[in-house]
């Protein structure tokens, strides 16, 4: 309808309007810049949080699976007893025969003890019980010395593995193994030492003292009814499913549960914490997108408001656009044009502010966002919601334009 | 017939009051004349000039443009009309101040229904419009650079660049020292003689004088439409021609001039 060297001049007109109305055309836009700089900002955050969440589940181990004892919801404690609930080695036994998916599977329980060596004293450590399948479930191998064996567990053997921190603080040599110290007044060989924890997720510290022990020897040291959980790996991450399937069958069939009756015990696999972390992440984005609307709703107002007072300044050269020939739909299309190009120019302004803002994150020292950087998208979005909030802002001065009178137009003052 | 008026009238109201701008009108322009439209003020001088520029609709009557019916036609085929086949030339020139010469003198060809294929021809109408004007010199200045018959001449340009079928000049000289009203009257003598079309609307005889007819109003109404030679209708005209003697004797005469003058 109107030939492309209209807009081309439209374009340049506007361009022109807003540089030659520098001042007025920055506070104007400053509602679009501060949404689009925090919008970009927010982004940025968020995406660096996920990045550095996502790939430390990773590190954690895509293809592990947790099980652990799970009263069903809203049912009568008498009716669930915990002796009933609590997992029992004989079911992770059964799961390590009979689960062909699962690669590797460990118990782990732990017990508040006093641990002594010849230069220190610590209460209330608490002394952890694993199979020698610990090391592969958790992905976290011996430095020095060797890890548990077979023999160890079968015969309960008074040995111990320690970690770098409880070496320290044990006031250990730097090579402990061969040494001797106290859990509970026992004497434990330590034979090996365990590489210190990569993740910080879920309040594990690479700081804390930890001490393993055969997990044979730790149901010794326990309750009756002690607690434990298992962790397992899954051949590959596709099988997860099938895993805890497989998982599910076998402990049902262990306890006796029949059709219909809850599960007594929960299985869960690592991505379901991803998932939930994502969904997270995406709520928390809405969110920010609803505080960007508004501010871009204020933003629009003001672009608004400028549109309105450039048509009635400019309402004789409306007047003469339209005597030599200028539509209602050129004119219209004009000062749409002008009202975009000037959102947009905000929005550029507000990425770059954004992007700086995003990269100064990154230098803050332990806030775990060195990952911070605003994804491509993020850019098309905020440069596509200017876009619209030009058009939708911008639309009513224009339809003002579009219908002036011209005659009445050129003889404005 | 160029263009053909029957029986034109324009009614306005303006709160509760009517106005009758223009009374049944009837006139036929043919290719070539240079016409004046003359008037006092509420005369419905300027209601005619936007009605035969296509700016306004009238209220009845048929008005018929190059054999085209323009009285009932919709905003956006009178806006095609106005840049096809109408030149505008304002009192107050009505150029765009941030635009160069060559620029404004553009406009018309922004809104025009060609593609952008026409770019490289375009610009060389443009230069040469300017040139037609005198202007070729001045073609990157802006308004601000530029005298008012400069100016002037800038959108006397911009009125033919599309080579319309009527260059309408509403008071063109309205602005302008007399010099430089005699230079442009000049021009528009001098395009009528390349074959324009041209109607002049002024209240002023000197300029009418330029022209070849006088069209003159009263109340919404043709009171004459003449021959300049015959365009004896109103008083002005007696006054016109009477200058118009004065000045003739003047210039047979100088040393009469020069000793009157010594005489004060």
């Amino acid at each position: 309808m109107l030939n492309p060297l209209f807009y081309l001049q439209a374009i340049g007109l506007a361009i022109a309007q807003i540089w030659a109305n520098k001042a007025r055309s920055a506070l104007t836009t400053l509602g679009i810049i501060v949404g689009v700089a925090s919008v970009t900002a927010v982004i940025a955050t968020l995406m660096g949080l996920k990045t550095k969440v996502l790939t430390e589940f990773e590190s954690f181990g895509a293809s592990k699976i947790f099980i652990f004892p799970n009263r069903p919801d809203n049912a009568p404690r008498n009716l669930y007893p915990w002796e009933e609930i609590r997992l029992k080695p004989h079911e992770v036994l059964a799961i390590a025969e009979g689960a062909p998916s699962v690669k590797a599977i460990t118990p782990i329980t732990e017990i508040g003890m006093t641990v002594e060596s010849d230069d220190a004293r610590l209460e209330g450590l608490s002394i952890v019980g694993i199979w020698p399948d610990w090391h592969q479930c958790e992905r976290r191998g011996i430095l020095f010395g060797r890890p548990f064996t077979q023999i160890d567990v079968d015969q309960a053997r008074q040995v111990c593995v320690v970690n770098e921190a409880a070496i320290k603080e044990l006031k250990l040599e730097n090579d402990p193994v061969g040494e001797h110290i106290l859990l509970g007044g026992r004497r434990f060989l330590i034979v090996g030492v365990v590489e210190t924890i990569q993740s910080m997720m879920f309040g594990m510290s690479a700081n804390k003292s930890e001490i393993f022990v055969p997990f044979s020897v730790a149901e010794k040291l326990q309750d009756k009814f002690f607690f434990m959980r298992c962790s397992a790996l899954v051949k590959s991450p596709e099988l997860s499913d099938e895993a805890k399937s497989e998982i599910r069958f076998i402990l049902r069939r262990e306890r006796g549960l029949g059709a219909g009756e809850p599960d007594t015990f929960a299985v869960e696999a690592i991505d379901q914490y991803i998932s939930q972390f994502k969904a997270l992440a995406a709520s928390v984005t809405a969110i920010a997108g609803g505080i960007v609307g508004i501010s871009l709703l204020v933003g629009g107002i003001g672009i608004m408001n400028i549109m309105l007072v450039s048509v009635s300044e400019r309402t004789r050269e409306i007047g003469l656009r339209k005597a030599v020939g200028a539509t209602p739909a050129a004119i219209l299309m004009q000062f749409l044009l002008e009202a975009v190009t000037l959102c947009l120019a905000g929005g550029f302004v507000g990425v770059a502010i954004g992007q700086s803002l995003a990269f100064g994150l990154t230098k803050i020292p332990n806030a775990g966002l060195e990952k911070a950087e605003v994804p491509l998208w993020a850019v098309a979005m905020s440069f596509g919601f200017c876009a619209i909030v030009g058009v939708l802002f911008g639309m009513f001065p224009a339809i003002k334009a579009a219908r002036l009178d011209p005659i009445e137009a050129l003889r404005h003052e | 017939m160029l263009l053909e008026l029957r029986d034109i009238t324009k009614v306005y109201r303006v709160g509760v009051e009517t106005i009758h701008a223009l009374r049944g009108v009837s006139l036929g322009i043919d290719r070539n004349e240079f016409v004046a439209v003359m008037g006092s003020s509420g005369s419905g001088k300027s209601t005619l000039m936007n009605v035969l520029g296509c700016l306004d609709r009238p209220t009845a009557g048929e008005y018929r443009l190059t054999g085209q019916l323009v009285s009932r036609m919709g905003a956006a085929e009178l806006a095609r009309i106005r840049n096809e086949q109408i030149g505008f030339v304002f009192q107050s020139f009505e150029l765009l101040p941030r635009q160069t010469a060559l620029q404004n003198v553009e406009l018309p060809l922004i809104y025009a229904r060609e593609g952008i294929w026409g770019w490289r021809s375009r610009r060389r109408r443009a230069i040469e419009a300017l040139t037609r004007v005198g202007l070729a010199s001045r073609m990157t200045h802006r308004p601000n650079q530029l005298s008012g018959g400069q100016k002037q001449r800038v959108a006397i340009a911009r009125a033919i660049l599309n080579r319309p079928a009527i260059l309408m000049a509403d008071e063109p000289t309205g602005n302008l020292d007399s010099a430089t009203t005699l230079d442009i009257l000049a021009l528009f003598r001098q395009l009528h003689a390349e074959g324009q079309t041209v109607i002049i609307v002024t209240h002023e005889d000197d300029v009418a004088a330029h022209c070849k007819r006088v069209i003159r109003l009263r109340d919404g109404q043709i009171l004459s439409d003449l021959p300049i030679e015959k365009d004896q209708a109103g008083r002005f005209v007696d006054d016109v021609n009477e200058r118009q003697r004065q000045r003739a004797a003047a210039r047979q005469t100088p040393p009469a001039r020069t000793g009157e003058a010594a005489a004060c």
